[in-house]
């Protein structure tokens, strides 16, 4: 295990020009995926995250074939598939799950039907499944950048229309909302969100980075804004403790990062201020006021 | 129609009849090639409670969606003070059954409130003092305001309710739409529930119009009841509402039905016998 110390120098050593890159873009995107997350999370729809991860992997096997852009080519699958799972959900007869799960794996099979008429395709196709954070190319580190600050401007400038939509679809079809093109803007945030994680994370893990962080950060507080804060900085925070132990103990990085996230998230079950384990066991002691028993809810002596 | 313009009559002179907040027109609404709801008129004044009964299917909530918009009219219209389309659609305060928000969604009370003026605040823009003055004041209506700080998902049903009813509030409308408020909850919150909406109605001067399968409650508690199946079978006040054949077809019950008897309007034994005869 090498220390902090060796770890920074590595990052400055000219002949390891990668691993700053491979810094970078797994923090960036695990701070977008944190703030995106959130919205997955508290949707549901962690089902739909998946398909995106896997309706991303043609579109990354035709880039690679033709040798374009790997965040391009994705991103332009991932979004014909979320607009295509958009527009066949309206049909009510067949549930939108049914409906994703038809197009997932068919973008899926043919994303390996594709990568399979390249030569050397197993070392790529291992690659693109569990991630890699050599062979960045320099413009993708500014398309992640870029990318990730739109990304994060449009989840600003539609937050409360997206958080109203998430919070009763009815009522914002009543108030007017356009649900349909806020569903389908959601769904486009959550596939470049993907795109840009899944070059360093991998196709299979990359759903972690867009639910742990979130997932975690929903244990910690009740407060939307603070939720919202805390899923990118513990996104970002695994991504570097991650990338670092995997850099030291050379271990894959993206399973790395993933498992310190999981241990983010785990210590937050346990700890947590009010719905942790912990804070559970202790508050059972304590008999709750009338007022507070009569809540369906969580019951939280003192509060 | 002529107990939808009912003129008030005053101290020997005819006054013009008020023109209803909501105005329900010859209505028709097909759904997946079916007809659900036909010419269904109806009309609810500012002030009233309107109970909207009937079976289930019956097209209650079809006819709620109508009147927002929400579903396309075959045929007919509906107004809300003379407006059509999305200007009568801003003008209707819109309670879901409880089940459609989000509860466990980590959002405050007054966060809540404020998220029904989404569309009013508009586009790109944070709420403003005039925002959060209106989801004060509709939390004071309903009496939530010590709960404003807490999360939605420590409350209890009949708060819940409270915070759905003042989310509408928050717009400050002229016509209320209630879709079962009372589902779930005991019979004291129902209580409380109903004399808020009773309230709201009379002080607040709220066309007050919800769907409710607490037919007791409703007979007691509304100014005035629309009896729904498919299309409205019959609108007046419960003491207008005392044939017991209006009440045996909107719910397809027969005339012994312990429903009427609940409602102290089955027919008298005599009517009865001669039923049986026949």
């Amino acid at each position: 295990m090498i220390s902090i110390g060796e770890f920074v120098q590595d990052l400055l050593n000219p002949d390891l020009g990668f691993l700053p890159k491979a810094l970078l873009v797994a923090v960036m995107s695990s701070v977008v995926c944190g703030v995106i997350g959130c919205h997955v999370v508290l949707r549901g729809m962690a089902f739909i995250g998946d398909a995106v991860a896997h309706a991303v992997f043609p579109g990354l096997a035709v880039a690679f074939v033709l040798q374009g852009s790997l965040v391009i080519g994705g991103a332009v699958a991932g979004v014909i598939t979320a607009v295509l799972v958009a527009v066949f959900s309206q049909n009510r007869r067949l549930k939108e799950d049914s409906i994703i799960g038809v197009f997932f794996v068919a973008a899926f099979a043919l994303g390996i039907v594709v990568i399979s008429t390249a030569p050397g395709y197993a070392g790529s196709l291992q690659q693109f499944l569990f991630g890699s954070i050599t062979g960045i190319p320099d413009e993708d580190v500014l398309v992640v950048a870029v990318a990730g600050t739109l990304l994060l401007l449009v989840a600003l400038v539609l937050h409360k229309e997206l958080v109203a939509v998430s919070l009763d679809r009815e009522m914002a079809r009543a108030a007017g909302l356009p649900v349909f093109w806020l569903d389908l803007v959601l769904y486009v945030l959550v596939t470049i969100a993907i795109v840009i994680s899944v070059q360093t994370i991998g196709n299979i893990l990359v759903l972690a980075l867009l639910i742990t962080p979130a997932a975690a950060a929903r244990l910690l507080t009740d407060r939307l804004g603070v939720m919202m804060l805390l899923g990118p900085v513990i996104g970002g925070s695994s991504a570097l403790v991650g990338l670092y132990l995997s850099w030291s103990l050379d271990l894959p990085a993206g399973g790395t990062i993933v498992l310190v996230a999981t241990a983010v998230f785990l210590v937050a079950w346990f700890l947590a201020p009010r719905h942790g384990l912990i804070a559970r066991r202790r508050g059972r002691t304590a008999a709750p006021t009338p007022e507070e028993a009569e809540g369906a809810g969580v019951l939280v002596p003192g509060s | 129609m002529t107990l939808a313009t009912r003129a008030r009559v005053g101290a020997g002179d005819v006054v013009e009849p008020p023109r209803p907040a909501l105005a329900v027109r010859d209505v028709a609404v097909e759904l997946g090639g079916r007809l659900v709801l036909h010419g269904a008129d109806l009309d609810v004044g500012a002030g009233e409670l309107v109970g909207l009964i009937g079976p289930n299917g019956a097209g209650k909530t079809t006819l709620l969606r109508s009147i927002l918009g929400l579903v396309r009219l075959r045929s007919g219209e509906v107004t809300v003070d003379g407006a059509r389309g999305r200007a009568a659609a801003r003008a209707i305060g819109y309670v879901p059954q409880r089940h459609e928000f989000a509860w466990e969604f980590p959002i405050s009370v007054e966060d809540a409130v404020l998220s029904g003026r989404v569309r009013s605040i508009g586009w790109l823009r944070r709420p403003g003092v005039v925002d959060y003055r209106a989801a004060r004041a509709a939390l004071d209506r309903v009496r939530m305001s010590h709960l404003r700080k807490r999360p939605v998902g420590e409350l209890s049903g009949g708060q819940r309710q409270r915070v759905l009813v003042a989310r509408a509030l928050a717009l400050d409308p002229r016509v209320l739409l209630l879709d079962e408020p009372f589902t779930g909850l005991d019979v004291p919150t129902q209580e409380l529930l109903t004399a808020l909406f009773a309230e709201l109605a009379q002080q607040d001067g709220t066309a007050v119009l919800m769907t409710t399968h607490d037919l007791v409650g409703a007979v007691h508690g509304c100014t005035r009841l629309c009896l729904l199946n498919r299309t409205v079978i019959a609108t007046g006040t419960p003491a207008e509402l005392d044939d017991p054949a209006l009440w045996m077809r909107a719910f397809g019950i027969a005339e012994h039905s312990p429903l009427l008897t609940a409602l102290g309007i089955s027919s008298s034994p005599r009517a009865a016998r001669a039923g049986e005869r026949s």
